[in-house]
């Protein structure tokens, strides 16, 4: 192992296990899994259904815990956190964009991403200027005063994107951003994903199941049966020939 | 924020929220009534005990306080009473409850006048034959009675003579003679009222009867009106605790289930917060804040509705049951409310806070 790369890592998960249910009922959902991100990659996830990518997810952003394994995220182990830590890991350091928007259907767009600062306690502050560009580019400002019932689908899904970005996480997972969007709306968010990386510096990890949404990684890891199979880097178009 | 997200849920439900603050309001409205309803009674018992004008209290051995058995006093002792030092004035009367909360009342009409300063006639005039009442303007709204109609009270057509101002004693007076015939308790009394040449000397005269009639209970006006309380009632202070608790249980079980529904509807919502990182205390504190919501809701409206059932109570029965309105007693309605909802509001809040957030994401 390479032990500066591995200190430079953002998310590094070494042999990591996931099993649901006990005995003859239990599922293993990752089967030793090993992923090293560094900070500022874009990294797209593919692989078929149930092959473990929303599970893996799910442990990186801290709302299960790893069945065995090495799981270091921003720089805390993520076993040995226990519950109220991975609260503050969710809280602090990571932010989820879901195929479902997951948006809170009582409240404004605007007050959407008021929660998640409230509930991070972090000022937006100093990051003001930042965020509006990121509205700018989300072109979702003069949507804000308006519920999730009365937005469009692609709408909904760049004011979970802003409501994620909103808290400055370390970390955006997306899992499967585009699931539920047309082509015009999946390219869209797609485009602003991958400019918010280039601008920001945005550490992304997508899950999707088209390969051409995962060619705005700059990696694409391949998960099959709990395993990761395969990590490629992603030929800029300039490049390729 | 959290305001903000307790005041959307609860305005996103509208339904759910109005009924729950309309139940909670329920025990708050029956703590308030039945203590309006007990002080009402109460005042108004001692404002008419006022209105007697009498200075000391004799009242027969081993009396319960305020429940009447009979008239087992002999007139002679009413006679007794009034050759005392000081005594200006001592008349019996006799108490005939005619069910419910409502009685008539025999006196000797000369004696009392000048004893309570006479009666105040709205309409009509003194009692002169033996079938004759007067009765108080609650007694005659209530019973929709004026001068001349007949009014069949305790097994007997009266005849109303004359409609009083009320404040004296009772709401219904006949001639006492002949309520002791009607009773069958001839030369008896119920009390003597005893009225002195000075209030000054109560306490001196009240001490001397004492030696004299050992047996007999003696107040003085103020010792009398004293006792004109809640806890001197038989099972009325019982009766307002178990009012109270009823209230509790109601107000946990609605705030309980109210929140319970609420946490199921949102489990999906309670998902989201979590994965936006809110903490156990953040979700629980959501559920407190919404169940204190709706148990100051709750609160409000149940004084508000402590009005109406007072002007149903006016309306309906005007003398027999005056209500008050008990502000002193809105905040002990209210902690009672609030702190049931609050009670109800933990095992909810707890199935939230425990809640898996994946599964909770995947909550259709
Ligand atoms: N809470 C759970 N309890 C039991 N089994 C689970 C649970 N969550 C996931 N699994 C199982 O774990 C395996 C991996 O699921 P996961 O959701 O990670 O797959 P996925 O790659 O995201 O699939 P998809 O592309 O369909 O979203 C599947 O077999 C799934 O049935
Ligand atoms: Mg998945």
């Amino acid at each position: 192992m390479n032990e500066r790369a591995s200190a430079g890592a953002i998310i590094e998960v070494r042999d990591l296990r996931k099993t649901y249910g006990h005995g003859s009922a239990a599922v293993h959902a990752l089967r030793g899994v090993n992923l090293r991100v560094q900070p500022g990659e874009f990294v797209s996830i593919v692989g078929p259904s149930g092959s473990g990518k929303s599970t893996l997810f799910h442990i990186i952003g801290g709302l299960t815990p790893p069945t065995a394994g090495s799981v270091v995220v921003a720089g805390e182990d993520i076993s040995a956190i226990g519950d109220s830590g991975r609260t503050k890991l969710r809280r602090e350091s990571v932010s989820f964009v879901f195929q479902k928007f997951n948006l809170l259907p009582n409240l404004t767009a605007a007050d959407n991403i008021r929660v998640a600062l409230s509930i991070s306690g972090r000022p937006i502050d100093g990051f003001q200027k930042d965020f509006e560009e990121i509205l700018r580019m989300l072109g979702i400002s003069e949507r804000l005063t308006h519920k999730p019932s009365e937005l469009s689908g692609g709408e909904q899904q760049r004011v979970a994107i802003a409501r994620a970005l909103a808290t400055r996480p370390a970390i955006l997972l997306a899992d499967e951003p585009t699931g539920n969007l047309d082509s015009r709306n999946s390219l869209a968010v797609l485009k602003i994903l991958r400019s918010l990386n280039d601008r920001f510096g945005q550490t992304i990890l997508m899950i999707t199941h088209s390969s051409e949404a995962a060619q705005y990684g700059h990696h694409i890891v391949h998960m099959s049966d709990g395993c990761i199979t395969e990590r490629s880097a992603v030929v800029p178009p300039g490049d390729a020939i | 924020m959290i305001f903000k997200l307790v005041w959307e849920s609860l305005r996103f439900r509208p339904v759910r929220t109005l009924l729950s603050i309309l139940l909670i309001a329920v025990p708050v409205t029956l703590i308030l009534t039945l203590i309006g309803i007990s002080r009402g009674f109460l005042d108004d018992s001692r404002k008419r005990q006022e209105g007697v004008g009498a200075d000391v209290i004799v009242r027969p051995p081993a009396s319960s306080f305020i429940g009447f058995n009979g008239a087992p006093i002999s007139d002679k002792i009413v006679d007794l009473v009034g050759k005392q030092p000081h005594v200006v004035e001592a008349t019996g009367t006799v108490v005939q409850p005619i069910g419910g909360f409502d009685s008539i009342t025999g006196i000797d009409l000369t004696a009392f006048d000048r004893m309570s300063g006479g009666f105040e006639y709205v309409h009509g005039g003194p009692f002169h034959g033996p079938n004759d009442i007067i009765i108080d303007t609650y007694f005659a709204e209530q019973r929709h009675v004026g001068v001349g109609s007949n009014l069949k009270l305790f097994n007997h057509e009266w005849r109303v003579t004359g409609i009083v101002e009320p404040g004296k004693l009772s709401h219904a007076f006949v001639d006492l003679a002949s309520l002791q015939d009607l009773t069958d308790q001839q030369h008896k009394v119920s009390q003597i009222y005893v009225k002195l040449d000075s209030p000054g000397n109560a306490n001196a005269v009240a001490a001397e009867l004492k030696k004299l009639l050992p047996d007999y209970p003696i107040f003085t006006r103020q010792e009398w009106e004293s006792l004109i309380s809640v806890n001197n009632i038989p099972l009325l202070a019982t009766f307002i605790h178990v009012i109270i608790g009823i209230g509790v249980v109601i107000g946990f079980a609605v705030v309980s289930l109210s929140m319970y529904m609420a946490v199921l509807q949102r489990t999906r919502e309670i998902g989201i917060l979590k994965s936006l990182g809110a903490s156990k205390r953040f979700i629980m504190n959501l559920m407190m804040w919404e169940a204190l919501s709706l148990g100051f809701g709750g609160t409000i409206v149940g004084i508000v509705l402590s009005f109406g059932t007072r002007a149903v109570m006016k309306a309906i029965v005007p003398a027999s049951l005056p209500q008050a309105i008990v502000p002193d007693w809105w905040w002990i309605a209210g902690l009672i409310a609030i702190g049931a909802a609050l009670l109800g509001a933990l095992y909810p809040g707890w199935i939230a806070v425990r809640q898996d957030p994946i599964e909770a994401l995947a909550y259709e």
